[in-house]
């Protein structure tokens, strides 16, 4: 579906299948036909199967094909914390599909190094960019943008909140290395602060998951999350061992679990120590187990499992580009 | 409503007032959150009485008179005893009585429990909540998502 030449009647159909999606996406909101991408709640199944059946179509594109589906548009970024990861992958991204991008970080002299609000950030980029992409420290601060801007913003992750992207190429990686369809995965390490887990999980049970999680005591979800999840129809089990379920699943999501988090070094050296995935751990998993982490790792698993044909995280890392390539054709086109 | 039962008539006309408001069934112990909202200080100049834990603690009763609460007081009110009851009051008859509504949405109203949330910031933006009922009264930030189920009054603007 995606031309990487000069496809005419493919185009032609192309820009049907996607303007169909937008008339419906208008008659809905009428007031505010903009498309933001500030939560993954606010998804339906439906939808996220349609932006990862477009990351399929444009992840060719991502392996080094060429494209000229953005060409003139131009993305600006804007990160009031660092995540060169999430940032350069936007980057590729873009450019990937033929479009440009500024980025609108706070460097020195600039109006955010000023002080200046993000609400008259945001709007002041809407006239030079035709979609924004946003990491602030604050909760909520991408659903404050998209109310001030009148182009699209994308979540590139605010606070301990959202980070709608991270979840969706999770998600790609589960439905292209394993099934997304009733998956078994087990979610593990701190999932009290790490900030896609509850996302995850939310998204996940849409899919009727069944969802282990895995943590230590001082890292487990907290109940009203919980609580949360259930009532969303989520099939959840709880364990502090990660033996108890490493056998049985199709996925490991292996989270960072830092050492900030405990008071007591020596507490986080045993937790460090017996949560840490070794060729070991893996002798008696199922032969199509597959390894995830949002990356960095410090640690949590061992460098002797990336050779392994269950380790997927540095896969997974690239999948980010055609999942937000997806995205960012869907904001803009 | 005319099934009320006699203690709570004989209540209403033990106190009678002229003309105002009398704000009956307020969840126990909320009365002076009550006052609070209709920013009755130590420096008003109101003539008010508050019944607080009536009949065995279940409910708490204010009385103003000369005054007739504005809408916005009203939703406010719903948000800490969403069963009380408004009546007013002329010529010390009972002209209106209906029960006290929960919105759907509040804007401006709540501060949001959580520091970190873009609400809590110099940003031009209002604290805005969606409102669901459950065991009690749940306030669901539309910025970052938190949830306020208890002491809602605490943070009240
Ligand atoms: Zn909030």
């Amino acid at each position: 579906m995606v031309c990487l030449e000069n496809g005419n009647i493919e185009r032609l159909v192309h820009y049907f299948l996607i303007h169909e999606n937008d008339y419906i996406q208008v008659m809905e909101g009428r007031e505010n036909p903009i498309q933001h991408i500030i939560n993954i709640q606010s998804f339906s199944r439906g939808e996220i199967d349609r932006i990862l059946d477009r990351a399929a179509q444009l992840e060719p594109i991502a392996h080094g094909g060429v494209s000229d589906i953005m060409a003139g548009r131009i993305l600006a970024t804007l990160f009031y914390e660092p995540s060169t990861r999430t940032r350069l992958s936007f980057d590729v991204a873009m450019k990937r599909l033929g479009g440009n991008v500024i980025d609108f970080g706070p460097t020195e002299g600039s109006s955010v190094a000023k002080g200046e609000n993000l609400a008259d950030t945001i709007s002041v980029m809407g006239g030079y960019a035709d979609a924004i992409v946003l990491r602030h420290p604050r909760e909520g601060a991408a659903r404050m943008a998209s109310e001030f801007s009148s182009v699209p913003v994308i979540n590139a992750g605010d606070g301990a909140g959202q980070h709608p992207t991270q979840t969706l190429l999770d998600l790609y990686t589960i439905r292209k290395e394993s099934k997304l369809n009733k998956v078994k995965i087990a979610i593990v390490g701190d999932l009290k602060y790490g900030r896609t887990v509850y996302s995850l999980a939310h998204a996940l049970s849409m899919y009727n998951a069944e969802i282990y999680l895995v943590a230590p005591d001082q890292l487990r979800m907290p109940d009203s999350m919980k609580r949360d999840l259930v009532n969303k129809g989520a099939r959840i089990t709880e364990t502090g061992n990660p033996d108890d379920v490493i056998g049985v699943v199709d996925v490991l999501y292996i989270t960072r679990i830092q050492k900030e988090r405990f008071p007591d070094p020596s507490e986080y050296q045993a937790v460090a120590g017996s949560y840490k995935i070794t060729e070991e751990t893996l002798k008696d998993v199922k032969d199509d187990l597959i390894i995830m982490h949002p990356l960095p790792r410090v640690g949590e698993i061992d460098p002797g499992v990336d050779k392994s044909r269950h380790a997927v995280y540095f896969k997974q890392s690239f999948y980010g580009v055609p999942v937000r390539m997806a995205i960012l054709s869907m904001v803009m086109e | 409503m005319k099934q009320e039962n006699q203690p709570e008539n004989r209540e209403l006309r033990v106190r009678r007032i002229q003309n105002g408001t009398v704000i009956d069934h307020i969840a126990a112990g909320q009365a002076l959150n009550v006052l609070r909202i209709l920013g009755i200080t130590d420096r008003s100049t109101e003539v008010l009485s508050v019944v607080m834990n009536v009949s065995d603690r279940k409910k708490d009763i204010v009385k103003i008179e000369d005054r007739e609460l504005n809408p916005g007081e009203v939703d406010e009110i719903a948000l800490i005893s969403p069963d009380a009851i408004i009546n007013i009051i002329r010529d010390y008859k009972v002209v209106e009585k209906y029960k006290v509504i929960l919105p759907s949405e509040i804007e401006g109203v709540v501060r949001c429990m959580n520091p970190n949330c873009i609400t809590n910031t110099d940003e031009p933006v209002k604290p805005r909540f969606t409102i669901h009922r459950g065991d009690g009264v749940e306030l669901h930030c539309m910025y970052c998502r938190r949830i306020i189920t208890d002491r809602i009054a605490d943070f009240l603007i």
